[in-house]
């Protein structure tokens, strides 16, 4: 036989067999799946990102499926998803509102402290892990990304030498609020719009020695809020409960901390 | 009593320039008496103490000012008498704050001994360590574990071998050498002190061959010493002076991976550390102060000085002529493993045996180069680890990748980096990825 | 409003802080300077097909590494100088009388391909000059083999006067005159006796490079003496080139034991083709080879054992075997350093006191 028949009945032989080998395996070997979790994990926006707590959509569907996890987990989904999946399951889905993720800290190189020159690993832990961090407030955002570099969805850039998340593309994974070795990011409703952008416990006096717009304690914004802002020592905290719409709080506040998001079509500023 | 040369060295460390010239020849100066002196209440290993003062109390010297909070701790005396002013925080060499007691000083010093032992020799060995800890002392060395744990090792762990560690492997540093030359009487006496309490058999003093009258001195003061007790020359090498290494290069013995030098029935100590164990037990005096060399080539004077804990770096320098010139990094110990400080408003503790001021001549930076696999690393770690594997790992964020690489047996000693031609930082993604290790495991405590 | 800064700000970072002194760039330089000899005798030799190739090499190195750095938008890595070196030895491995395109796009291969894709300096798993090289040598076979007659170099017919060699000569294409182990193994494959090499007039062509070859591995002197320069500058080791070329003399010396007249002696096989300059320049290259002491001795004896066996199979295809050799072994490398690396202190299985 010539070469080209030989080849032919060689290489389409052995793909007939696999072939064979394949329907032979998938009819007597397969491993019996709940249907629904396939169709659940399409539901699902397919990020990967973990948020939930779980490793992965599908992951996250099996566990819905088999009634271990509630529904409403997925934020990248948001309460779309979770309604769709609630009805396709037969299951009340529970009420689920849209959150992002913020950092609490607006003292960028324009107006805060740095007290040494850092010189090492391009990361936030790294450089809180070397004399305690190179900004003049310890609490401060130290500003080297190790929040933006975990983000799924690059949602936060560096801007002036501090983080900050574009409400637009947070998925409110979590990821970032993980990285910070500050703590400084907050999950927060993505409805809220007024926020005191400070994390610093320290009195007033020593904030403004390191930082121009820290929060200095006056509890002037106490007073306008109508008991949704309170004061954790001297540092004001919003409590996200509660409605916050008084922008006087944003004018009257000394140290210009309390700042309102920009409109939703642009990133917060 | 001999003088042997060591039989082994480790394999691996490197040679800096040690720059010692610089120091090492300035007798002990006492520093003035500060005006005001911020004790920190953590100036060793393991918990902070806990203040048993109040503001506005009178604090004679030597009393009792915070006691130890638990096993791992050790209490904190005044080391001047004066007035309590404040309970504050302060910041430490680390970067971290701990709570620090204020003293003002007083003009008339009033002085407050705890008991003294002069016949120790006949004094039980419980005894001992209880004063030894309630004099508040550790391990002068660096590290500063409490002493009275190093000294009382569990039963099934014999000691038979005490090594006094004179290795002073830092460059720049030179308060251990001249503590050597200037109190090697009262050096003998601790050691002999350690000895008795351990049960040892045998002394070692180990000082590296770059320190020659160091060694001389040693050999006059441990003369007539009886029992088997040898000065051993061990070859300069950075880091000779760490325990694991310096066991090896003495006694030939490896401290197993995650264990102790008990485990290898060694116990080693810092010159300074036995003699403020001398100092504690025959004088009555807790630890209040210490040898500092404040050395570099941007400090006016260099000199060696004995100043109490607590005492501000600014007051050091002021006390050495003040900067010359413009210093780009301020470190606490030495070049190899000491802290940079964001300023000098840090105050000095038991540990701390050097205050270095390097000018921007002196300085290199770190670089976020690649690393080219030359291998210098790997050839210059005394943990026979491969830095450049695990850098690599870090740096990807693959810390189950650099766990098995033994990153945890990793002790910080630069070496790695001190060669890098790519100017990596190593020791910092090596921390980093320990960091990352340890709480992973406190969290996998945690969870059942 | 922002807050006075203080004028001088300190420099924190984590410790060490000395540093010996050396660098990347430092190293690079060496190697370069390490190179300067051979290159000189490459000049004299060839003239300006050397200074041709070379410039054309390093030229094109440099700028395909400039052009990849700005398309990745990553910082320039052209001052750490090992595109220089990539050029250079690239331009080594080249015959004198090939066309200039194919040295550019062999460069740009070098370079984009088998280093910048990668990540740059320090991700290449193989040596990106040898890389280049072997590109070359698989699409460009015919130029790649083809030395022309320099009128420096005058011993064609390598032993003289022999019929037998006449022979082997006019089985080579006329316009063409091969390598010392061209003849070899052109001899090797028709079955007829090995030219003789051992005349000692031979031998001092070899030496100092009167022989032909690639523009930069002909003269052993001119590459010995920059190798003992990156020895004593603690460059290089000498565990690779040494397993390297024990391994091969030992080898070549067993088989010229067992058959004489099919093999060409030892010492020959040391000095002829591009062994030293693989040896000391090549295989040593840092990125590409293991990083332990024990591990390099390792990547020495593989290379050895490859290089005899491209060259002395009397089926193969290849008269020269140094360069695949290289490259295969740069492939095992991963696998050498998890293998061979040092015990960790503290884990003797007799740790415990003695």
């Amino acid at each position: 036989m010539d070469p080209i028949t030989t080849s032919t009945l060689c290489i389409g032989g052995i793909g007939l067999a696999s072939a064979a080998a394949l329907a032979v395996a998938e009819k007597y070997l397969s491993v019996p799946q709940d249907p629904r979790i396939g169709k659940v994990t399409e539901m699902l926006p397919g990020a990967n990102c973990g948020g939930c707590g779980y490793a992965g959509c599908a992951d996250y569907a099996r566990a819905i499926v088999s009634g271990h996890a509630e529904c409403n987990l997925c934020a990248p989904g948001g309460p779309a998803c979770a309604q769709a999946i609630a009805a396709f399951l037969g299951r009340a889905a529970a009420a689920m509102e849209r959150r992002v993720a913020i950092v609490l800290c607006c003292g960028d190189d324009t107006e805060a402290l740095r007290r040494a020159a850092y010189n090492g690993i391009t990361d936030c832990s790294a450089a809180q892990a070397t004399a305690g961090g190179d900004k003049g407030c310890t609490y401060g955002c130290l500003g080297y990304g190790s929040c933006g570099r975990v983000c799924p969805v690059n949602a936060i850039r560096i801007v002036n030498g501090i983080a900050k998340v574009d409400k637009a593309l947070c998925i409110a994974c979590g990821k970032c609020v993980a990285a910070c070795p500050r703590k400084l990011i907050k999950l927060v409703p993505a409805a809220a719009e007024i926020h005191v952008l400070c994390s610093s416990k320290d009195k007033g006096p020593a904030v403004k020695k390191v930082c121009g717009t820290g929060c200095i304690g006056c509890r002037i914004c106490t007073k306008l809020a109508d008991g949704a802002i309170n004061m954790d020592g001297f540092l004001a905290v919003v409590d996200y409960a509660k409605p916050l719409t008084n922008e006087e709080t944003v004018a009257k506040c000394p140290g210009h901390c309390i700042r309102k998001d920009a409109p939703a079509s642009t990133p917060n500023s | 009593m001999a003088t042997i040369p060591s039989p082994h060295t480790f394999r691996g460390g490197i040679h800096p320039a040690y720059n010692k010239a610089l120091a090492a020849a300035a007798p002990i100066r006492e520093l003035p008496l500060p005006a005001r002196l911020t004790v920190p209440m953590s100036q060793h290993l393991g918990a902070p103490a806990k203040p048993v003062v109040k503001v506005g109390d009178t604090v004679a010297g030597g009393q009792l000012i915070a006691e130890a909070a638990g096993f791992i701790s050790a209490p904190v005396h005044a080391p001047a008498a004066g007035k309590v002013v404040a309970l504050e925080e302060t910041l430490t060499a680390s970067g971290r704050t701990c709570a620090a007691v204020v003293i003002e000083t007083a003009p008339e010093q009033v002085w407050q001994p705890l008991p003294t032992f002069p016949e120790w020799r006949f004094t039980d060995a419980k005894q001992l360590i209880d004063h030894i800890g309630a004099a508040g002392v550790v391990g002068m060395g660096g590290a500063g574990f409490p002493t009275r744990v190093k000294l009382s090792p569990p039963s099934d762990k014999p000691i038979d071998t005490v090594i006094l560690n004179g290795a002073e492997c830092e460059p720049y540093l030179t308060s251990d050498h001249r503590m050597m030359l200037e109190h090697a009487a009262e050096i003998r006496i601790g050691a002999e002190i350690i000895r008795h309490i351990l049960g040892a058999r045998s002394l070692r003093i180990a000082i590296e061959d770059n320190k020659p009258d160091a060694i001389a001195a040693m050999e006059k003061a441990f003369q007539d010493t009886d029992g088997d007790v040898a000065v051993t020359v061990l070859r300069t090498s950075y880091p000779q002076g760490s325990e694991k290494q310096q066991i090896f290069s003495v006694t030939g013995r490896e401290v197993p991976r995650g264990g102790l030098p008990m485990d290898v029935g060694c116990v080693v100590e810092n010159v300074s550390t036995a003699f403020a164990v001398f100092d504690a037990v025959v004088n009555g005096r807790p630890l209040v102060r210490r040898v500092i060399t404040v050395t570099g080539d941007a400090i006016t004077q260099p000199a060696n000085l004995l100043a109490p804990c607590g005492t501000l770096y600014s007051d050091l320098v002021a006390a050495c002529g003040g900067m010359a010139g413009q210093a780009a990094k301020v470190i606490s110990g030495g070049p190899m493993m000491g802290f940079a400080v964001s300023s000098l408003a840090v105050p000095t503790g038991k540990t701390a045996s050097g205050l270095l001021l390097l000018s921007p001549k002196k300085i290199s930076d770190f670089s976020s180069q690649a690393c080219i696999a030359c291998g210098r690393c790997v050839d210059a770690c005394p943990m026979r680890l491969s830095p450049a594997e695990l850098s690599q790992c870090i740096e990807a964020d693959d810390i189950d990748g650099a766990e098995p690489l033994a990153l945890m047996d990793c002790i910080e000693c630069g070496s790695c980096a001190f060669v890098c031609p790519a100017r990596r930082p190593l020791v910092h993604h090596m921390r980093r990825g320990k960091t990352v290790v340890m709480a992973r495991r406190a969290a996998a405590k945690k969870t059942p | 409003m922002k807050p006075d800064a203080p004028s001088d700000l300190l420099i924190i970072s984590s410790s060490p802080h000395a540093h010996c002194g050396e660098s990347v760039t430092r190293i690079m330089l060496d190697v370069v300077i390490a190179l300067m000899p051979a290159f000189a005798m490459s000049l004299w030799l060839f003239q300006w097909q050397a200074l041709r190739l070379a410039g054309v090499c390093v030229a094109t190195c440099l700028l395909t590494e400039w052009l990849c750095r700005r398309a990745m938008r990553r910082a320039s890595s052209l001052s750490d100088g090992s595109a220089v070196i990539t050029g250079l030895l690239l331009a080594f491995n080249l015959p004198p009388a090939l066309p200039t395109w194919m040295a550019v796009a062999g460069s740009v291969f070098a370079i984009a391909v088998a280093k910048q894709v990668f990540g740059g300096l320090g991700y290449n798993p193989f040596n990106p000059a040898l890389a280049g090289r072997a590109f070359m040598l698989i699409s460009f076979t015919g130029a790649m083999t083809t030395w022309s007659r320099s009128p420096w170099i005058q011993k064609v017919a390598y032993a003289a006067g022999s019929a037998t060699t006449q022979a082997t000569e006019t089985a080579v294409d006329a316009l063409t005159a091969a390598t010392p182990l061209g003849f070899a193994k052109e001899a090797l494959k028709a079955g007829a006796p090995m030219p003789l090499f051992s005349d000692l007039g031979l031998l001092k062509d070899f030496f100092l490079g009167n022989v032909n070859g690639c523009i930069g591995e002909t003269s052993a002197a001119a590459l010995l003496l920059g190798a003992a320069y990156l020895l004593i500058r603690r460059v290089i080791t000498w565990h690779i080139p040494v397993a390297y070329l024990a391994t091969v003399f030992v080898y070549a010396a067993i088989l010229h034991l067992v058959m004489p007249g099919a093999s060409l002696p030892p010492h020959v096989h040391l000095l002829s083709g591009g062994l030293l300059l693989g040896a000391f320049f090549m295989a040593t290259d840092m990125v590409t080879s293991p990083l332990t002491r024990r591990g390099m001795l390792v990547f020495g004896v593989g290379c050895g054992v490859i290089t005899m066996l491209i060259r002395t199979v009397k089926t193969g295809a290849y008269p020269e075997g140094v360069s695949f050799a290289i490259l295969i072994m740069n492939a095992f490398t991963p696998l050498i350093n998890r293998a061979t690396r040092n015990r960790v202190f503290g884990t003797k299985k007799e740790c415990a006191r003695s």
